[in-house]
């Protein structure tokens, strides 16, 4: 018996005709040739979110990416016009890495008037364009104005940074994020400027983290003793139910309860939560930025509301939580069994120590349950490289798994075979249900 | 001899500075003896988490979680960007038990269980 409401067809996963039931393979996240197709197709292709406008606060405020999976080297730059533009960070002249310190594979940051590569001194306005070429007499032929840095698309939505390695991508930022960027426009993120980053390296497929965010399946089991012991029964009792499951291919987003900020009984909780009021769902009084949740955050408008995970293809996300913080993670892609995993928790910038405390709390809760996930990852990698087992069953809490591994298995198929990409769960009407 | 005369002095001085560096302030004068705890960034409170006993964790657990009431009464009495160190000092041991309750409440030792060789590191956090 569900403790909350499904749709009309029975479950989640049916809901979405054309995705399947059946058991699914996982050969995706062991092959190394599958791994290196997946880099054309997904990540050379889709926009991925790079940063915030918080790391660019004014005209001339930059930062550079280091995207060793792409070979690449990004350099962001907000202009003296105040839009946000990003290029390859390498100098016309001969190739040298045109921003960087002390070593040119580090990230750095700054505020500048004009880039000016360390080799020549050759110079570029904020805008890319070419302004000086040092003893430009002694070259021959040469036209300023067809040597600017090399641009990289890029756009902003709601101070998310995006960027795209495709030169001329298939859609703009806008058509991409599509009903998942206009259901999260107006949230408060611009207030949530407190910021905290970890960064991991995972020994497990990109992917494989990602189907360990959106499931909460597993976080009765394996998150049990972060609980109080009656506290775990009662959860594991329950297993997990999601509020909803919205496939926006090719993103996705889940809603789920969380009654735990602050608790109806203090004693559902440790000691410690109740002296600091916070824990893994936030500080228990939140600051008052949200006055009115934009239609895609709580979907069902339940009263049980804890957070939502907002899944932006291929390997961005977004958890925005009841208690008015937020959450990103990001999968960056090393090889078919590694992947460096980012987390960044964003909040309102305390007022009181005690808010200061409770966010600290926060944190590192969220970073303990990462641990535990993440080691877990280790695990299953290593497994499934045997291939003793290549199929595996995902149930209806599962849905997200399994539509993230079909959404990137079609975008792999349309790069290979040259055609477009067709997500039939969505474009077909539920009636043609196979 | 002068060597030993340097010596001297400058065991002197670290006594004379044991007996009057508090580094918290006078109020929470009990909690002086975690002052080993007095740590500024995450990181390097979790590996004094791994590198301490359970013993030490649980001292320190008891004697902050009993002062929490207090901790947050007189540090809320402080603008946050214009805290006098030793109230700061204060909120950097409140951070450090909330890295030993993990240890103390949830596992039972020091490490997340089956975290392994697992490692995340903090490479961004607020200066306040």
């Amino acid at each position: 018996m569900p403790h909350f409401a499904k749709p009309a067809e029975g479950s989640w996963t049916e809901h979405y005709p054309g995705l399947g039931t059946g058991p699914v393979s996982y050969e995706d996240t062991i092959s190394r040739e599958y791994f290196e197709k997946e880099q054309q197709a997904v990540f050379f292709k889709a926009w991925l979110n790079i940063g915030r406008v918080e790391q660019l606060p004014r005209a001339g405020s930059y930062f550079t990416r280091e995207l060793a999976w792409a070979n690449r080297s990004l350099l962001i730059v907000n202009g003296t016009d105040g839009e946000v533009r990003a290029f390859h960070n390498i100098c016309r002249h001969r190739g040298n890495k045109l921003v960087w310190n002390d070593y040119p594979n580090e990230e750095t940051s700054g505020n500048c008037r004009q880039f000016t590569c360390k080799y020549h001194a050759w110079s570029y306005a904020l805008n890319g364009d070419c302004n000086v070429v040092q003893q430009e007499s002694e070259f021959f032929d040469i036209d300023k104005e067809t040597l600017g840095l090399v641009s990289v698309p890029c756009d902003v939505w709601e101070g998310f940074i995006f960027i795209n390695l495709d030169k001329e991508p298939a859609q703009t930022l806008t058509e991409f994020l599509g009903e998942m960027g206009t259901g999260l426009a107006g949230y408060p993120f611009g207030e949530m400027t407190q910021k905290w980053t970890h960064v991991s390296e995972i020994n497990a497929n990109w992917k494989l983290f990602i189907d360990g965010f959106v499931e909460f399946y597993h976080a009765p089991v394996l998150h049990q003793r972060q609980a109080t012991a009656e506290e775990a029964a009662k959860l594991l009792k329950y297993g997990y139910e999601g509020l909803d499951y919205s496939l926006m291919s090719p993103h996705s987003s889940e809603s789920a309860w969380g009654g735990m900020s602050p608790p109806k009984d203090p004693s559902m909780v440790k000691p410690s939560e109740n002296a600091v009021r916070s824990g893994l769902f936030g500080p228990w009084d939140a600051p008052g930025v949200v006055h009115e949740l934009p239609p895609g955050v709580n979907r069902t408008k339940s009263r049980v509301w804890g957070t939502d995970s907002f899944l932006m293809y291929p390997n961005f996300m977004i958890l925005i939580w009841e208690r008015q913080w937020y959450l990103t993670y990001h999968y960056w892609p090393v090889a078919e069994n590694k992947h460096i995993f980012e987390v960044s928790c964003y909040f309102v910038p305390p007022k009181t120590a005690a808010q200061r405390i409770a966010q600290e709390m926060a944190v590192v809760s969220m970073k303990e349950y990462a641990l535990q996930d993440a080691n877990t990852l280790e695990a299953t990698q290593t497994m499934l490289a045997t291939r003793v087992v290549t199929h595996f069953h995902l149930n209806d809490q599962e849905v997200m798994c399994r539509h993230h591994h079909a959404v990137v298995r079609e975008n792999v198929r349309a790069w290979e075979t040259g055609t477009p990409v067709s997500y039939p769960w969505i474009n077909a009407p539920a009636s043609t249900n196979v | 001899m002068t060597l030993i005369t340097a010596s001297a002095a400058l065991t002197a001085t670290s006594d004379t500075l044991s007996v009057t560096s508090a580094r918290l302030p006078a109020e929470f004068v009990d909690l002086e003896q975690f002052s080993k705890w007095i740590i500024e960034s995450q990181d390097a409170r979790y590996e004094m988490r791994l590198a301490s006993s359970m013993d030490e964790m649980q001292s320190l657990y008891d004697m902050v979680l009993a002062r929490m009431p207090d901790i947050l009464e007189y540090c809320n009495t402080f603008e946050l960007d214009d805290m006098p160190d030793d109230a700061h000092n204060l909120m950097l041991l409140t951070y450090s038990f909330i890295q030993a309750s993990f240890s103390v409440e949830a596992w039972k030792q020091q490490r997340v269980p089956d975290s392994g060789a697992a490692y995340i590191s903090c490479t961004n956090e607020p200066r306040i």
